[in-house]
């Protein structure tokens, strides 16, 4: 291998690389720019002048507090959810043998495969079979489906490559199937679980589809924005929400990644 | 006195594979007791088994008097020391030692303490506040074997403990462990495929083929009078000599076991045979020898003269030292 006297990168690539990049993050900082612009009904280019006031009338908009409101209460019940039904079902794969093991971890798994738009429309109409009327619970509903996964995957590598014989040695030392739990289980899979519940939350927090067919009246911020967007009102106000999603959901994932950097990679992170 | 540990026609099955099948065995309170046999013998299921991380499929599991069936393992006052370790990677030395104390509620500063003497007494004092990961193999297997004895248990299983370890390790682990064991009194079940592991360190041995009790005795029953041709040719590596052969040498047809450090080779008088090879293992030699189409082997002391491969030998034994096996053996 010559690999290492040729660490130089020809200047072709580095220009492409940047350009690549340019293209994958400008459009990002243009929205960031735009919740500074003085101009409320056109995105124009270049802004006419900047100015910090759509911060206060987004904290004035009732609207928008409202449905930040849901959408964090949607994200927390998610993950709670997921947390339990993840680190159980990862147990139950990961601990014991059964007829069946591989299938049953494939489907867990499926809601993260499936495009959101086949999740949304199977959960719609099995609500509306059920006749279970759309509301706060069946947002949550829809999101818990693929956030299961998330923790689901964290929890199963952490688990695999915990020693089984832990879980005996704590028994064997005269601790119960909770002591264990509490004792032995919690802290070896307490940073995968933490890692998995936040990619959760930031899942949840800005998923659109599958809410937009799950949820009734309400709108989570990431529909407010879609329906935002159209009314040439206060356009900056968006800009300014979209600021927030991004710093809620990414400071998450950023952190996810630090925690489960010298185990495994996070699974699940592409949807 | 109830016997420590005993079974009464125990199996344990998984599918169709009998793991154990069928054994009958007492262990003596206060004993030193080995399980010897090849992997997949039964020997650890049967560790298992009174640990209560497995149940009998069918039979009678009693320690000391008290019925062990359907006892969790965390209600039975009995301690392992694994094969791995097992250590919690989580706590430090001190803690993990202490881990079965915070179970039970005793105070901290009563586990710090006993946890503590229990270090000293496997000698590592002041390692408490280590981590797991920061330890060598050997210090790790002390910590093991001080998280186990710190709780007093009544019986202390042993899995393999010394099998991860280098030779020289090995062998003071193998002394220190009979003082332990001698000093404290408690019962000590070890697992091992080592033979001269269960040799050096046993009150008793059991040795273990498919499931099922070959033979029990002392290392010294065990070593001269093997009572099958398996244990004859696992415990030591004696000749095992057919019938045939036996009935040419000594006149009985029956199985027997020839040991071959007990061979001499003369000039006169004995039984002739050829030479078929030599290796030199430094302490003795090893000679190969063909007897009729069956190879005996024989250790020689270093020093002597020894016959070249291909020579003609002749060669004899002390009369008790061929033991005879029965004919089905």
């Amino acid at each position: 291998m010559r690999s290492d006297k040729q660490n130089r990168t020809p200047l072709g690539l580095k220009i492409a690389a940047g350009i690549g990049l340019a293209f994958l993050h400008l459009p990002i900082l243009l929205i960031f720019l735009y919740a500074f612009t003085t101009e409320e009904k056109s995105y124009q280019f270049p802004p006419p002048g900047l100015t910090l006031k759509w911060f206060a009338v987004t904290w004035n908009r009732p609207d928008v507090w409202e449905a930040l409101g849901l959408s964090v209460r949607v994200a927390s019940i998610s993950t709670v959810i997921a947390l339990t039904l993840g680190t159980l079902c990862a147990a139950a794969i990961s601990q014991t043998k059964f007829f069946g093991r591989e299938a049953i971890s494939l489907l867990v798994i499926l809601p993260i495969a499936l495009p959101g738009i086949i999740t949304g429309i199977s959960l719609r109409s099995a609500f509306n079979l059920a006749e279970i009327p759309f509301s706060f619970w069946t947002i949550v509903l829809g999101h818990a489906t693929f956030c299961v996964v998330v923790v689901y995957n964290n929890a199963v590598a952490r688990f695999r490559r915990m020693s089984g014989s832990l879980i005996e040695a704590s028994m064997d030392l005269g601790a119960d199937g909770f002591q264990t739990f509490r004792h032995v289980i919690l802290p070896n899979i307490g940073t995968a679980l933490l890692a998995g519940g936040m990619l959760a939350f930031a899942l949840s927090f800005d998923e659109v589809i599958v809410t937009t067919f799950t949820a009734g009246q309400q709108a989570t911020l990431p529909i407010w924005m879609l329906e935002e967007l159209v009314r040439p009102r206060q356009r900056p106000v968006t800009n300014v929400v979209a600021m927030v999603v991004v710093l809620v959901t990414f400071l998450p994932i950023l952190a996810a990644y630090y925690l489960t950097r010298d185990g495994d990679q996070i699974s699940g992170q592409g949807k | 006195m109830p016997y420590a540990v005993s079974f009464q026609q125990v199996s344990r099955h998984f599918g169709s594979v009998r793991a154990v099948d069928a054994v009958d065995l007492e262990i003596e309170p206060g004993e030193f007791f080995a399980m010897l046999g090849p992997s997949g013998s039964g020997k650890t299921t049967c560790l298992r088994l009174i640990a209560g991380f497995e149940q009998p499929t069918s039979g009678h599991i009693e320690i000391f008097g008290e019925t062990a069936e359907g006892v969790p393992p965390y209600r039975r006052n009995v301690n392992t020391v694994f094969q791995d370790y097992a250590l919690f990677p989580h706590l430090n030395v001190a803690d993990n030692v202490a881990y079965g104390l915070m179970i039970r509620g005793v105070g901290k500063a009563e586990r710090t303490r006993e946890a503590e003497a229990a270090l000293e007494m496997v000698k590592l004092p002041g390692y408490g506040s280590r981590k797991p990961g920061q330890l060598s193999g050997g210090q790790r297997q002390r910590v093991a074997l001080a998280r186990a004895l710190v709780n007093k248990p009544k019986v202390l299983l042993l899995d393999e403990p010394l099998g991860a370890l280098d030779l020289k390790l090995r062998e003071q682990m193998q002394e220190e462990l009979k003082v332990l064991q001698k000093a404290l009194g408690i019962t000590f079940v070890f697992v091992t495929h080592d033979q001269g592991e269960a040799l050096s360190m046993a009150d008793r041995i059991a040795v273990f083929n498919e499931g099922r009790i070959m033979q029990t005795g002392t290392p010294e029953e065990i070593y001269r009078r093997p009572k099958t041709r398996f244990v004859a040719d696992f415990v030591g590596s004696s000749n095992v000599l057919s019938p045939q052969l036996t009935e040419r040498l000594a006149g009985v047809a029956e199985w027997s076991s020839l040991r071959p450090e007990d061979i001499r080779l003369g000039a006169e008088g004995g039984h002739e045979a050829t030479v078929t090879g030599t290796s030199f293992l430094g302490s003795a030699t090893r000679l190969t020898l063909d007897v009729t189409g069956e190879k005996i082997s024989v250790l020689l002391p270093s020093g002597g003269r020894v016959p070249e491969q291909g020579k003609s030998v002749r060669f004899s034994w002390n009369s008790d030292a061929l033991h005879l096996m029965g004919a089905k053996a």
